[in-house]
């Protein structure tokens, strides 16, 4: 009774499971499907699931211009990449620092100050996106790269101190008043016996910084116009919206979009998990 | 080897906290010096300080001849043990031990000689090749102190090495820090909260509470006249009773009618409160000598001893500490009376020895 009481739970979690599975995933499928189509199997009434003719022709339409040459949307990738990239490593060389101070130091008013670079974060970030705009208008940083990866930047500073201070507060102290008594100096003793203890807990926060900038629409559609600075959400959101829509190759430039956070999860899955159950671990 | 004097120091936190308040030490070259306290009392922060691992807001801290409130703790020549131990953790025990000596830039045979010394003396030869996750919290504590011992430092600062061990094996390690202190005749700063461990270690013992000394007194001194309520409370388990007594035809008297051998000194037209250890009184047969009717509220078996908890009419029931062979069940009517010495007696109001 039991038993069975079992088996017909599990048959409903699968059920549930797979039905879950299906609507996270057939947007995914449907994507790369159209991404490999010819476009008069795109448009296909009824939809054509699987005897289509497979063509990269998209995908070449993605990095190369109708006249030979770089497309505008390789450019946009390349930005991407370039502002996504910088603005986390940015946010990583400030903000590890910052949460290691922040867990080893009395510092006056610790708590109001940790509160507050967590304000920063309460609101969406699109609250602010008007405020942004004039300032960047009056500093000249409208339509530029640099302009991008600092706010970027600023917004995951706080999120990268927040989740690091949790991380350096799990390594002991002793390692670096050892090492000071050892002769290094307190940066020393930071650098060589509690970073190296940190880097599950640095992947794991870059992964997720670096997701949010190579994700980050709002403030690129508002902050930039041209096309040699756009990064590629705004881009590709720009690839709808004129007579016809080239859905072809709408679907391949978003595959493209899509791999790179992928296979970097993928690269780094081994800290990311370390990094997640870290704080599980009794010192 | 050297003394180590530590001068009016103070520490304030930026956020406002005061560690230290007001500490005077003067710690003998070749003690084990003992830092009794509660958490938050002050103890840490000033180990820390002398190790140079905290920068005191006002005082002095001299190292031998040295002061060294401005020496980085590398240059302090001392060595310290943590409660956690702090073994690198990516590093073989013999490179753990041999670390400070490389980063010192010894040649490389006087490391060797060295590192084995140190095995040897803490018996760690078989552990030697393996990682700090691969020992036991014994063993590492054994190679945190053999990592000390290396070092050949002027002092040792020891902050409650042995809190993180069970207690067959903080007994056993407890013995073995004070042979080897013994052995090497080195300067030694232990931090605990625990008042065994301060005990039976040290050669003299601090009291800190509140961040300033109560009481400084070898171990036999702190437990027979505390210096202060605070220290009379804190030493001894079960601590001492605190009694309320007055003057009164030559005797200290109690309410309830206890009677106590009054000490030399006393000063008239105060409160005054006696301090009892509870191997100074004495649960008999009721109406015995100079003996006030109690009642046994309960009694805790220890084994080879009882402590009785007694009601003597008082306002507070008193511990009372009695050989096993004595047997009184619960709710017996019993005597009570004071067979010690003159009891220590404090001021209620500035809670301080007076007699």
């Amino acid at each position: 009774m039991a038993v069975s009481a079992r088996r017909g739970r599990s048959a409903l979690e699968i059920v549930l499971l797979t039905v879950l599975a299906v609507v996270m995933l057939f947007p995914v499928l449907w994507m790369i499907e159209t991404s490999l189509k010819e476009n008069r199997d795109v448009y296909a009434v009824p939809a054509k699931f699987l005897d289509f003719k497979i063509t990269l022709d998209h995908y070449r339409d993605v990095f190369v211009s109708s006249g030979g040459g770089r497309s505008t949307l390789s450019t946009s990738f390349l930005n991407s990449v370039i502002v996504a990239g910088v603005s986390t490593v940015l946010a990583t060389v400030l903000g590890v620092p910052a949460a290691w101070a922040y867990s080893r130091f009395a510092l006056k008013a610790k708590k109001d100050q940790l509160f507050f670079i967590l304000s920063t974060r309460f609101m969406p970030p699109v609250v602010v996106v008007i405020p942004i705009f004039l300032m960047y208008r009056q500093v000249g940083l409208i339509d530029s790269a640099l302009g991008l990866i600092l706010i970027y930047t600023a917004f995951n500073v706080p999120f990268t101190i927040w989740m690091m201070k949790g991380f350096v507060d799990e390594v002991p102290a002793e390692y670096e008043d050892a090492a000071m008594l050892d002769g290094y100096t307190r940066l020393q003793a930071f650098r060589k016996f509690t970073l190296p203890l940190l880097v599950p807990g640095i992947a794991a926060t870059a992964v997720f910084a670096l997701i949010f900038s190579w994700n980050e629409f709002v403030f690129a559609i508002f902050l930039t116009s041209s096309d040699d600075v756009r990064t590629a959400p705004p881009a590709i959101a720009g690839l709808i919206g004129g007579t016809t829509v080239d859905w072809g190759l709408v679907a391949a430039s978003s595959v493209v979009f899509a791999l790179p956070v992928l296979v970097f999860a993928y690269l780094v899955r081994k800290h990311l998990v370390a990094g997640v159950t870290l704080g599980a671990v009794r010192r | 080897m050297a003394g180590i004097e530590v001068t009016a120091l103070h520490k304030r936190y930026p956020d406002g906290t005061v560690a230290v308040e007001h500490v005077d030490l003067s710690i003998a070259d070749g003690e084990l010096f003992v830092m009794l306290g509660p958490s938050g009392c002050g103890k840490t922060t000033t180990l820390r300080a002398v190790a140079g691992l905290e920068r005191q807001t006002t005082g002095d801290i001299r190292i031998g001849e040295t002061l060294v409130n401005d020496l980085p703790p590398a240059e302090r020549d001392i060595a310290m043990v943590f409660q956690f131990y702090a073994l690198y953790p990516h590093l073989r025990t013999r490179d753990n031990l041999a670390f400070p000596l490389r980063a010192e830039g010894l040649p490389k045979r006087e490391v060797q000689e060295r590192v084995d010394e140190a095995a040897r003396l803490m018996r760690l030869a078989p552990l030697l090749n393996r990682r700090p996750r691969q020992l036991s919290g014994g063993e590492q504590q054994r190679v945190a102190l053999a990592r000390a011992l290396v070092r050949r430092p002027r002092a040792f600062l020891m902050d409650e090495p042995l809190t993180n061990l069970d207690a067959e094996l903080r007994a056993d390690m407890r013995t073995e820090i004070k042979h080897l202190q013994g052995e090497l005749g080195t300067t030694m700063v232990y931090v605990t909260h625990d008042q065994v461990e301060a005990m039976s270690l040290g050669h003299r013992i601090a009291i800190l509470n509140k961040g300033r000394v109560e009481q400084v007194g070898t171990p036999l001194e702190v437990y027979d006249r505390p210096a202060s309520l605070f220290c009379a409370a804190f030493i001894g388990s079960p601590p001492m009773n605190l009694i309320e007594v007055e003057v009164a035809d030559g005797k200290l008297r109690g309410q309830g009618g206890l009677a106590l051998a009054p000490p030399p000194g006393l000063p008239r037209d105060r409160r005054l409160v006696a301090g009892v250890r509870p191997e100074a009184l004495e649960v008999a047969e009721p109406g015995a000598d100079s003996s006030v009717p109690a009642r046994v509220v309960s009694a805790e078996w220890l084994g080879d001893e009882i402590i009785y908890v007694v009601d003597h009419g008082g306002a507070r029931d008193v511990r009372v500490r009695m050989p096993a062979t004595v047997r009184f069940d619960t709710d017996a009517r019993v005597g009570l009376r004071h067979t010690g010495r003159a009891p220590a007696v404090y001021d209620v109001r500035t809670e301080e020895l007076v007699a």
